[in-house]
């Protein structure tokens, strides 16, 4: 019998996932990818509560597909970024894009 | 004047006020208004004296500040004791003022002199007007002051600057002491009023060793200021100060001080268990008395052979009050202040004309200054105990006294009556017999930096304004001696009886002095024994007396390292400690400020990692809870 | 066992090993490519809570768009040419750390928690209820989205243009 708790879990561990990517990777884009596995999670996290907790209405799915939608528009936006760096600077190694520091 | 007491220490500090303000523009650069003051005072005490002799006492006081339920009242007192003190001062302050006109001439701080000296006026009458600790503590301090800055007063000199500084520290230690003293006895009886405290001490609030501790404290006082053994080193020092200083202060008024503390807390010794404290001031006047002594016979600068006499004669006094001989030690005061005021304008008048204190460079003066020769002679056979002069009546008072008291103590006044004798014929004999035996011509004397003196070659006789003191002061010192027995019954404590009269004893005296008179004539004028043989024989002594016992090379040793190590010590607490600490919190701080930057790395993925490690040691926090 | 708890099982499993891949793998190829099995096991998390349209509109966007640019971005920048390359940063130890006591710290609280069951079921065709509370109730929303949608499009292809 699934339980609302099974699909949290899972979510945790996916966000926690994402957040390891996030805190630990070098490459832009690497991190970029860790931000999509964390959305996910809390899409999982929405439509699970839609179903379990309140399913009268459809919010938790429209939620999540809004999520979706501007998880779409961030990773262009984000690339976007990523690619004029590269271009100006020669890498996508966050560690190494230093010109601003002291 | 009885019930205006308060007069007589005005006047002198109004002349001080006066010159201070003013100085150079009064009339006489300052020296008239020091005159009249003092003058004017001198002749209140006398009044005064006139009026405590047919019976008037007084004891002024005014009630000053309540605390808790007792009052605390300060004033004057007039009684005997106070009268006679304030007559002497006066008629002594007055007659050395004047002769500080002739000796200060041309000085470039004349008319500060005068003002230091009416500022010491002011404060030694009302020392000895003062009904209660506070004030005479009070004047206690202002005399020490003024000592300190007439001393320095050439400060131009190194050797016054520092002897003015001896002489404020030493006499501090005994300050200290005295204060503890009163502090025991304000704790006890509650009162700083003389009368009350006495009365305090009979009715019990105070006794035993306490009692005897609180007496030998205030005692240290009289020990510093009168220094007596072992606080005597500042007064040969003190001559660096000119002529007339030491005439007043350090012969005549101030130093006696101690002597008239001692006097006039006197139920606090007689009420000690077995008179402990009387003993204790006893034996420490017989010990200076003949110390000193023994130390001038070796000395070659004129005033620091008076310097030491002085200090012997306190000791006489303490010893003399310390037997039960309170008129005696009283009047042994009154007449040595006029004679050692006199021997010292002597001194100053011979200095004058020679400009040195060098005795061995004098000699022959007897023909070239008569009038400073004959009251010299007068005031030294005074010192040595020769009837009729005044001081034979004090002197052997004190010895009778000794001796129905303590034999041994006799013994040693006896024994430091001869060597009294003997230095002071080998100063007479150096100074005035033979012939000259000074430099030519020299401007310039040791004892003035101003240039006052004349210079060697042909000393001459003083001016007028600095003879006719002498001649008034010679005066006093042969006829001052028929007043002992009036004297005896005006100063006089109840209850302490005079001892009966000895005459064999009065002989025996005359014949030590005698004996010394000769003595010294033998080693030093007419070389029978020259001196330079006693100081082969007696080599090892001699060494001794010339380095004083050694008591200012172990003061130096004990208490000026250990004062330079503590001193160190405190220094280098402050550098090391407390600016230690203080540059440590500021290290401190750097350090902290450094890491807290290096925390700002301008990379997100460490800011990240914060919030999330923040988060997750909150939760963790709050789950421990 | 139901089978909706072994697909559950399964689907899980799909998810959780892609996703260490991606974020685990020195290999950013690697990462990228992995990123397709974890969004279809989202996919099929969707599908066993009765999100059907989210689950086609999940493989529509993620899978294939963003996955897509993702790997178009990861070849136009270096592609294989930074391969060898360490991946991992110096906070590496303390990231794992932090991501483990975080993940520990929300299961925690949620079995915990007492989650209660809402009565009522979801609609049975799914598509259509979610079209009319996009105009209905949500309108807003929905236009909103579209605005950033064209806006974010707009933005991209400037910042990524090249400079003439």
């Amino acid at each position: 019998m699934l339980t609302p708790l099974h699909y949290l879990v899972l979510s945790a561990l996916v966000f926690c996932l994402g957040l390891y990517a996030v805190l630990t990777r070098r490459n832009g884009v690497a991190i970029l990818m860790g931000i999509e596995l964390m959305l996910n999670a809390a899409n999982i996290n929405l439509v699970a509560f839609n179903k379990y907790g309140a399913p009268g209405a459809m919010q938790g799915q429209i939620f999540a597909l809004i999520v979706i939608t501007l998880a779409a528009c961030e990773a262009a936006v984000g690339l976007s970024l990523i690619l004029a760096a590269y271009r100006s600077l020669e890498t996508i190694y966050v560690d190494e894009i230093n010109l601003m520091k002291w | 004047m009885t019930q205006n007491v308060w007069l007589i220490p005005l006047m002198p500090l109004l002349a001080f006020v006066l010159i201070i303000w003013r100085g150079d523009r009064l009339p006489g650069r300052g020296a008239f208004v020091s005159i009249a003051g003092i003058v004017l005072a001198g002749l209140g005490g006398l009044q005064l004296l006139g009026e405590v002799g047919m019976g008037a006492r007084a004891d002024l006081t005014y009630r000053w500040v309540t605390l808790g339920n007792h009052p605390l009242t300060v004033g004057f007192v007039v009684d005997p004791l106070s009268a006679v003190m304030a007559a002497m001062v006066g008629v002594v302050a007055s007659l050395i003022t004047i002769y500080s006109v002739g000796y200060m001439h041309g000085d470039p701080r004349f008319s500060r002199f005068f003002a230091y000296l009416s500022l010491f006026q002011f404060s030694m009458l009302f020392l000895v007007l003062a009904d209660n600790f506070l004030f005479i503590y009070a004047g206690w301090e202002l005399v020490g002051l003024c000592s300190y800055l007439l001393i320095g007063f050439w400060f131009e000199r190194p050797s016054a600057a520092r002897a003015a500084l001896k002489a404020f520290i030493t006499t501090r230690v005994g300050d200290f002491s005295m204060m503890i003293g009163i502090l025991i006895l304000f704790l006890h009886t509650h009162t700083l009023n003389f009368t009350e405290v006495f009365k305090g001490i009979e009715a019990g609030q105070i006794g035993g060793p306490l009692l005897t501790a609180a007496a030998i404290l205030v005692f240290g006082g009289a020990v510093g200021k009168s220094a007596q053994v072992p606080l005597h080193v500042w007064l040969p020092d003190a001559m660096e100060g000119p002529t007339p200083v030491s005439a007043l202060i350090h012969a005549a008024t101030m130093v006696a001080a101690g002597v008239y503390l001692v006097a006039r807390t006197f139920p606090l010794f007689i009420l000690s268990p077995a008179h402990n404290a009387l003993w204790v001031v006893a034996w420490i006047g017989g010990i200076t008395a003949l110390f000193a002594a023994t130390m001038g016979v070796v000395e070659d600068d004129i005033k620091r052979v008076l310097a030491y006499s002085t200090v012997s004669q306190l000791g006489y006094m303490m010893m003399g009050l310390g037997v039960l001989g309170y008129s005696a030690g009283m009047f042994h005061l009154i007449t040595h202040a006029f004679f050692k005021a006199l021997l010292f304008l002597g001194a100053g008048s011979v200095i004058h004309a020679v400009a040195t204190n060098n005795m061995k460079e004098m000699g022959g003066l007897a023909k070239a200054m008569p009038v400073t020769f004959w009251t010299f002679l007068v005031a030294t056979l005074a010192l040595t105990g020769i009837p009729p002069f005044s001081g034979f009546f004090s002197k052997d008072a004190i010895l009778l006294a000794a001796y129905t008291q303590n034999k041994a103590l006799w013994l040693i006044g006896t024994i430091g009556a001869f060597v009294t004798a003997l230095y002071m014929g080998r100063l007479m004999w150096y100074t005035f017999a033979g012939s000259y035996r000074g430099a030519a011509a020299t401007a310039g004397g040791h004892d003035a930096p101003g240039g006052t003196a004349h210079g060697g070659g042909h000393p001459h006789e003083s001016p007028r304004v600095m003879t006719v003191p002498l001649v008034i002061l010679a005066v006093c010192s042969i006829f001052l001696g028929l007043a002992e027995h009036p004297f005896g019954r005006f100063v006089r404590f109840p209850g302490v009886e005079e001892p009966a009269s000895n005459t064999g004893l009065l002989l025996f005296s005359v014949l030590v002095a005698a004996a010394g008179w000769l003595a010294a004539g033998a080693i030093y004028r007419w070389r029978i024994v020259p001196s330079t043989a006693l100081r082969r024989w007696f080599g090892p002594l001699y060494t001794l007396l010339v380095r004083k016992y050694f008591v200012d090379d172990f003061y130096g040793w004990v208490f000026l390292r250990a004062g330079w190590a503590v001193i160190w010590l405190a220094g280098a607490f402050d550098r090391y400690v407390v600016d230690g600490l203080v540059n440590a919190v500021g290290w401190l701080a750097g350090r902290f400020g450094w890491f807290l930057r290096s925390l700002q790395t301008g990379r997100e993925e460490n800011y990240l990692l914060l919030i999330f490690l923040g988060v997750v040691v909150i939760v963790l926090v709050r789950l421990v809870r | 066992m139901t089978g909706e708890v072994i697909a559950f099982y399964a689907l899980a499993a799909v998810l959780l090993l892609s996703g260490v891949v991606v974020v685990a793998s020195p290999n950013i190829v690697h990462s990228a490519v992995a990123l397709i099995p974890a969004f279809l096991g989202v996919t099929g998390i969707y599908i066993l809570l009765n999100a059907e349209f989210l689950a086609g509109v999940q493989v529509l966007i993620y899978a294939g768009a963003i996955t897509v640019l993702i790997l178009f971005v990861i070849m136009l920048t270096e592609g294989g040419t930074g391969l060898r390359l360490r991946q991992r940063n110096e906070q590496g130890p303390i990231g794992v750390v932090v991501a483990v006591l975080m993940a520990a710290l929300l299961i925690t609280g949620v079995m915990h928690t007492a989650w209660s069951r809402a009565a009522g079921a979801l609609p049975a065709y799914t598509p259509g209820a979610i079209g009319q509370s996009f105009l209905g109730p949500n309108l807003l929303v929905f236009e909103g989205t579209s605005i950033v949608l064209l806006v974010s499009l707009v933005g991209a292809i400037i910042i990524a243009r090249k400079e003439e």
